[in-house]
């Protein structure tokens, strides 16, 4: 009966492998090892895959083991990137200006420099003053907790508003969208304090690290990635190896009977809601340094259901499934998007991935819903159950 | 015998309709208590307003020695406070095995992070055992509960029942759709089970009743009709004509 965690979850064990051969794979042919197989701005496309995956996972948790469609994470992750993206900012900008002021006659006065830094940071929004939401991004230390705390409150206290009145289904979906929306036509105003649809830019420049090539940064930018992942994977299996997880499941299958059992379903949603939340966050946080900006364009609600996208063709209730998804649509989509597909002449039309990619993500999506329920993820059931005819 | 359960003067109505009118139940510590009547008499209502999922328009509910009123409390409360409760249509968790769903039930501290970090209570594994040998599904712990017969089911659902350890065990027509042997052994779980704690039966099937051997309770219209040992009930010409005279 006692088997240790790991024996009643292979998975772990195989994906724990694989992300460590894929990481060293990966640092062995990157620019920063003198190898040019992989290009810097390809390293960054891998970390910021690296970091779609724990959002993805994040997301598997609360929808395909929770059973609450939420399309509001993608949120929760552009606001970890904000929160990180202020501290960068802030400081880069005052290394600057320092800099710069260093050579007048007079030493300026720390009003001289906070207004300096002001008009740097916020003269395209037409203001040199720092809004109330700044005050901290001074500190690493507090805008990292930032990064945790801000979505995992603002998913407390909506997800108890929405739960203890029991919104389900759909309308939760609903709601947790208009949410995502608020947040970015919030985001998108000049006056928030956020730049507005300008966002936060250079973050890839890390203050202190000016000395360190780009190469280099963003290697260590990947392995953090790595290690993020590697450890929300972890921590999510483990928290959904016991009864935890079977009382999940059962809310997800069936919530009325799981009350009659005695369990508080509310604080079992709220609690998945709020970490996942908080994961995705760090996820954000370890992103927008790699991807160099971050607007409010990011947290538009699209980007949230292109989230469940992921985990329903990558499979869902299976964390690996939504790695798979996230790999395997985000990859594609850059390689699309981006051009390098090349146009198939039909003759009469030419079809330009660049406009066609999401019709067939969402022709996709459609066939993977209603013929492949379990995602790429169920063809790992197909391998196992094989085997076990044969033995 | 001290009362366990006291329904007081409850009526409920559903868009005008009054499923439950003026209904009065006590139920007694350590009772078996089988309650029939012809559909929509309000069976499955009175669970329903017992259990915190309907809430009544009018009159009590008193629980327990400490006479609280079950009215102020949720459903996962009432739950705590040991109540169970078995519904008409069998509802296990398919997708996880028959251990994963006795598991669940068992009587065990249920906040998420008692759940998180006391992981491995060391009596477990016996109290699983205890309850899988009750319902005669030890040998099926290991498979999914979506793969079990249609009785099979019902027993886990009873068994999930037992498992919590409840004082009041609510089952509703525990024996739909199950064979001869099947019902039998129905009967004897329950027998069993009420020898510790009070057992209220809703059940159509005059035999298995017959077989439970006790206290009936007949519903018709939301109010009772008649209560007594099953002969006296059936003599009762009130109960005659609600069962054979429409
Ligand atoms: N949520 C509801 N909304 C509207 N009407 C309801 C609701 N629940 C029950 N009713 C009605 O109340 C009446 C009593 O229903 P109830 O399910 O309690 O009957 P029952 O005695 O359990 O019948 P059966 O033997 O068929 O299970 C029925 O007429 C039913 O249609
Ligand atoms: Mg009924």
């Amino acid at each position: 009966m006692e088997r240790t965690f790991i024996a009643k979850n292979p998975s772990v064990l195989w994906f724990l492998l694989g992300l460590s051969v894929f990481t060293l794979l990966v640092s062995i042919f990157s620019e920063a090892a003198g190898s040019a197989v992989i290009s810097t701005s390809f390293l960054k496309t891998l970390g910021k895959t690296l970091c779609l995956c724990l959002v993805a996972i994040a997301m598997d948790v609360v929808w395909g083991y929770c059973g609450i469609l939420s399309l509001g994470h993608f949120a929760f992750f552009g606001i970890g990137g904000y929160a990180i993206g202020m501290w960068l900012m802030y400081a880069r900008t005052k290394d600057i200006v320092v800099g710069s002021l260093e050579n007048n006659i007079l030493p300026p006065t720390p009003d001289e420099v906070t207004t300096a830094i002001g008009s740097q940071i916020f003269g395209v929004v037409g203001s040199s003053d720092f809004p109330l939401i700044w005050a901290f991004s001074h500190s690493l230390t507090l805008q990292l907790l930032a990064v945790v705390l801000v979505p995992g409150l603002l998913a407390l206290v909506f997800g108890w508003l929405a739960f203890r009145s029991r919104v389900t289904g759909v309308y939760l979906s609903i709601l947790t969208q208009a949410m995502t929306l608020a947040l970015s036509l919030y985001l998108f105003q000049n006056d928030t304090g956020l730049r507005g649809n300008n966002g936060l830019s250079g973050l890839q420049n890390i203050p202190g690290l000016e000395a360190v090539s780009q190469a280099t940064l963003s290697l260590w930018f990947f392995w953090a990635s790595a290690f993020a992942l590697g450890l929300g994977y972890v921590f999510f299996a483990w928290m959904l190896a016991g009864k935890f997880g079977s009382v999940i499941r059962a809310i997800r299958d069936n919530e009325t009977r799981v009350r009659f059992l005695g369990y508080h379903v509310e604080t079992y949603k709220l609690f998945i809601f709020t970490t996942t939340a908080m994961i995705a966050g760090i996820a954000g946080a370890l992103y927008y340094p790699q991807a160099g900006i971050i607007n409010p364009a990011e947290i538009a609600p699209i980007a949230s259901i292109y989230l469940a996208v992921w985990v329903a063709i990558g499979g869902r209730g299976r964390l690996y499934g939504a790695v798979i998804g996230a790999v395997v649509v985000s990859l594609m989509s850059s390689w699309f998007t981006g051009g390098s597909a090349p146009d198939i002449n039909l003759g009469i039309y030419i079809v330009k991935w660049t406009d066609w990619w999401l019709v067939l993500l969402g022709l996709t999506f459609v066939a993977v819903t209603l013929f492949f329920p379990k995602g790429i993820g169920g063809l790992f059931d197909l391998i196992s159950s094989r085997q076990e005819k044969q033995q | 015998m001290s009362t366990l359960l006291e329904v007081s003067g409850v009526s409920v109505s559903f868009d005008g309709f009054k499923a439950i009118n003026n209904l009065s139940i006590q139920i007694g510590e350590a009772e078996l208590r089988a309650i029939i009547g012809p559909n929509g008499a309000g069976k499955t209502t009175f669970m329903d307003i017992v259990t915190g999922k309907t809430k009544p328009d009018e009159g009590y509910v008193i629980w327990g020695e400490k006479s609280v009123s079950l009215l102020d409390m949720n459903e996962s409360q009432i739950a705590q406070a040991g109540i169970g409760r078995k519904f008409q249509k069998p509802t296990v968790f398919e997708e996880q095995t028959v251990r994963e769903n006795i598991t669940m039930a068992l009587k065990n501290p249920r906040s998420p992070l008692d759940l998180l970090l006391n992981r491995a209570a060391a009596d477990t594994e016996e109290r699983v055992r205890a309850v899988s040998d009750d319902i005669g599904l030890t040998d099926a712990l290991d498979q999914l509960s979506g793969a079990l017969s249609h009785g099979q089911k019902q027993w886990l659902e009873i068994g999930m029942l037992l498992a919590q350890d409840p004082r009041l065990l609510l089952v509703d027509e525990p024996a739909a759709g199950m064979s001869a042997t099947e019902r039998e052994q129905t009967t004897d779980i329950l027998v069993r089970a009420a020898k510790t704690r009070a057992v209220v039966v809703v059940e159509h099937d005059m035999e298995f009743v017959r077989r439970l051997n006790c206290k009936v309770t007949v519903l018709h219209q939301g109010s009772v009709l008649a209560e007594g040992s099953l002969d006296h009930v059936t003599k009762n010409q009130d109960v005659i004509d609600v069962y054979l005279g429409r």
